[in-house]
């Protein structure tokens, strides 16, 4: 363990231009807040999709963002690209602090990141035609209309394996895989340096899931696409990062590269997680230990008091119900908020 | 090679002089729409022995959820239609049943869960309520008494504080809390066979380790046999014994559990195991994806439906369905191929 113990995996009066680093998220939070009454709204609590979260994400890299539903995970990827303004926080991209951009300033810099989404049936305009639907951050952005945007549409349709000639199609004539191929054709068209894919391949069966991330993964060769690629499944967010944060209930539990998060994990959480995952292999999974988790997630609008963990936790001790656990450097680049590592 | 599938054959007969719990023959049903003939399931046959899990696996439209509602006759009619078959059940042909045999059957010798807890569990009725209800009208229980075995199921499938949960709705419970009050459901007349399609998949990974822990605790508590349906190759490897793959209606695969994982002999098998990401995968590798899309089903393929998409296939494979055959003891295909050699089968 370094001597000297950092508390945030980013320094935070910096906005990240040095370190060849893209994204700077920094004590990032999304309140929702729960309202009663009719007419006379009044707040009576809220709800902490997102408390209090710092990363970096380099350029060229795909950071993973894992944890069960209802953890912040998406929250946090909306929250990133200002489709939700964040309650606290600081979001620097390529050293501009975008929380504090609005309007015209703030669009502008959305052609640099994009999103795909997890839903291919519902992320579809299902009126507009899939060129119209791929033209228009074309169109938005002013980056090309008429004849060019539309040569740059059967461009991008090849570059994501589909027939340049489909462009005249609606999206209810293709397949899931081939809607999300659409979906990724969107994203690409404004040349953007960062993409969130939020669980981008969740919706597809287990043939395809395997084309879509090929493609995910070649894009990024091509053009150094920088990824935050936020999903469930840890066996494809193994595969895909170069490193992975764990979210539980509204904060990073735990925080490294993709092998040390998945041989050396340090919080018991991330412990439960992994070895709840089945492996397609009846030989590991015979010996297999499992730690079960007892219950089910607390809620966010209620969490509880001290480590947000300790009401599933194995092995929570006293000062797991009085303190939340910081996020600390265990072993150079390995992050980890428990105060039974610390 | 012949010696080898004869000796299977006598293996099988041998396993076969014990009858089966379950023995299902050429299962056929179609859909009737406005669209055409769906072609859901092609002539399919597979047994459950006592005791034993059996995994189906296989993709959104294969036919893997269709087959089993097929026998348990809860394909809507129209426009489904279960167009030929025997399922045997202690001998009975379940097809065969009218409503209120089959409704004896359901329920209590052979029971069911659903991927979706929230669409299976009435809304406007008490956990409690839904479960005695079966109890009541399958073994003519008193009401006092299907409550106390109705609190006992729920603390048997792990709710806290069962006796307070009883009265309360469905929403009132989790997502992982409904698919354990499902089981507790499913499980309260003893059931000879446990046909579970999908349960986990709308769960998340922790609370799906619960389950699949809860179903194998219960399983050899109670020595029933188990259906798992599912589309993840992950789940089955550590649950069943056995395993088939479905694609486009048909088996393409059944074999024991290691030796589908161990020794794939479809190229979809093969190509399933290959697209899929390991969580112990150390060095990065590249997903082999399988390239196409599943079949429509409005037209049965007069040639192997997995052709299309098939690294390995030559004319044949386009111009014959191949029949489900054993390659080794155990250890059954409908291919043409040989994936090991890449190698037709057999040789003209």
């Amino acid at each position: 363990m370094s001597t000297e113990v950092k508390t945030s995996p980013v320094t935070q009066k910096t906005d990240g231009r040095e370190d060849n680093v893209l994204v700077r998220v920094v004590n990032l939070k999304k309140y929702f807040p729960i309202m009663r009454g009719i007419i006379f709204q009044r707040q009576v609590g809220a709800v902490k999709a997102v408390d209090g979260i710092s990363f970096d994400i380099k350029r060229g890299e795909t950071l993973g963002l894992v944890g069960e539903s209802g953890c912040g995970k998406s929250t946090t990827g909306r929250t990133i690209l200002q489709l939700y303004r964040p309650t606290e926080g600081a979001v620097y991209f390529k050293g501009e602090n975008l929380v504090e951009l609005k309007g015209e300033a703030l669009r502008r810099k959305r052609r640099d990141m994009q999103m795909i989404f997890q839903d291919p049936y519902a992320s579809l305009n299902p009126r507009m035609t899939v060129g119209s639907i791929i033209a228009e951050p074309l169109e938005i952005h002013g980056i090309a209309t008429g004849k060019a945007a539309k040569e740059r549409v059967q461009e991008l349709l090849q570059l994501v394996g589909l027939n340049p000639y489909f462009a005249n199609r609606y999206p209810h004539e293709f397949s899931g895989g081939q809607r999300q191929r659409i979906g990724v054709a969107r994203a690409l068209a404004s040349n953007p340096s960062f993409i969130v894919c939020d669980e981008p391949i969740s919706a597809l069966d287990v043939s395809i899931q395997a084309q879509v991330v090929n493609l995910l993964e070649d894009l990024q060769d091509q053009f150094g696409l920088t990824y935050l690629f936020i999903a469930h499944d840890l066996s494809m967010v193994r595969h895909i990062s170069d490193r992975v944060a764990v979210m539980y209930l509204g904060k990073i539990v735990e925080l490294a590269t993709r092998n040390e998060v998945y041989e050396n994990p340090w919080h018991p959480y991330t412990q439960a997680l992994l070895s709840a995952v089945p492996v397609p292999d009846p030989r590991v999974e015979r010996r297999r230990q499992r730690i079960l988790l007892q219950g089910d997630l607390p809620s966010p609008a209620n969490p509880p008091k001290g480590c947000h963990f300790n009401t599933r936790c194995p092995v929570a001790f006293d000062i797991c119900y009085e303190v939340d656990p910081e996020l600390r450097e265990v072993t150079p680049d390995h992050w980890v908020a428990c105060h039974r590592v610390a | 090679m012949r010696v080898r599938e004869r000796l299977s054959l006598v293996e099988e007969h041998i396993l076969n002089s014990m009858p089966p719990l379950l023995e299902v023959r050429d299962l056929t049903t179609r859909f009737f729409t406005q669209d055409g003939v769906v072609y859901a399931v092609n002539g399919i046959s597979f047994e459950l022995n006592e005791g034993e899990t059996l995994g189906v696996v296989g993709e959104s439209g294969c036919g893997k959820s269709v087959s089993v509602l097929s026998i348990m006759k809860l394909i809507p009619t129209p426009p489904g239609k279960v167009t030929a078959g025997e399922a045997l059940f202690n001998g009975r042909d379940l097809l065969k049943m009218n409503d209120e045999e089959i409704r004896s059957v359901r329920g209590a010798q052979i029971a069911m869960i659903f991927q979706d807890p929230m669409t299976s569990l009435n809304p406007v009725l008490t956990i409690g309520r839904q479960i005695t209800e079966a109890l009541e009208t399958h073994l003519g229980m008193s009401s006092e008494q299907a409550k106390e075995r109705a609190i006992e199921l729920l603390r048997m499938v792990g709710i806290p504080e069962a006796a307070n949960r009883i009265n309360d709705y469905p929403h009132q419970f989790s997502g992982g809390m409904r698919q354990r009050a499902m089981i507790a459901m499913a499980l309260s007349c003893t059931p000879q066979i446990l046909i579970a399609d999908e349960p986990t998949t709308a769960l998340d990974v922790t609370i799906q380790a619960q389950i699949i822990d809860l179903v194998k605790r219960l399983k050899e508590k109670m020595g029933m046999a188990v259906i798992w349906i599912t589309h993840d190759l992950g789940v089955v490897a550590g649950l069943a014994d056995k395993v088939m793959v479905m694609y486009a209606g048909f088996i393409v695969e059944r074999a024991p559990v290691e030796d589908l994982y161990s020794d794939p002999r479809h190229p979809y098998t093969k190509g399933l195991l290959g697209s899929l990401p390991r969580l112990d995968e150390v060095e990065h590798r590249r997903l082999t994806s399988i390239e196409g899309l599943p079949p429509d089903l409005l037209e049965l393929p007069d040639h192997c439906p997995f052709a299309p998409r098939c690294p390995y296939a030559y004319d044949r494979c386009w111009k014959e369905n191949p029949p489900l055959e054993f390659v080794e003891p155990g250890h059954e295909i409908a291919c043409w191929v040989d994936v090991r050699t890449g190698r037709p089968r057999y040789e003209h």
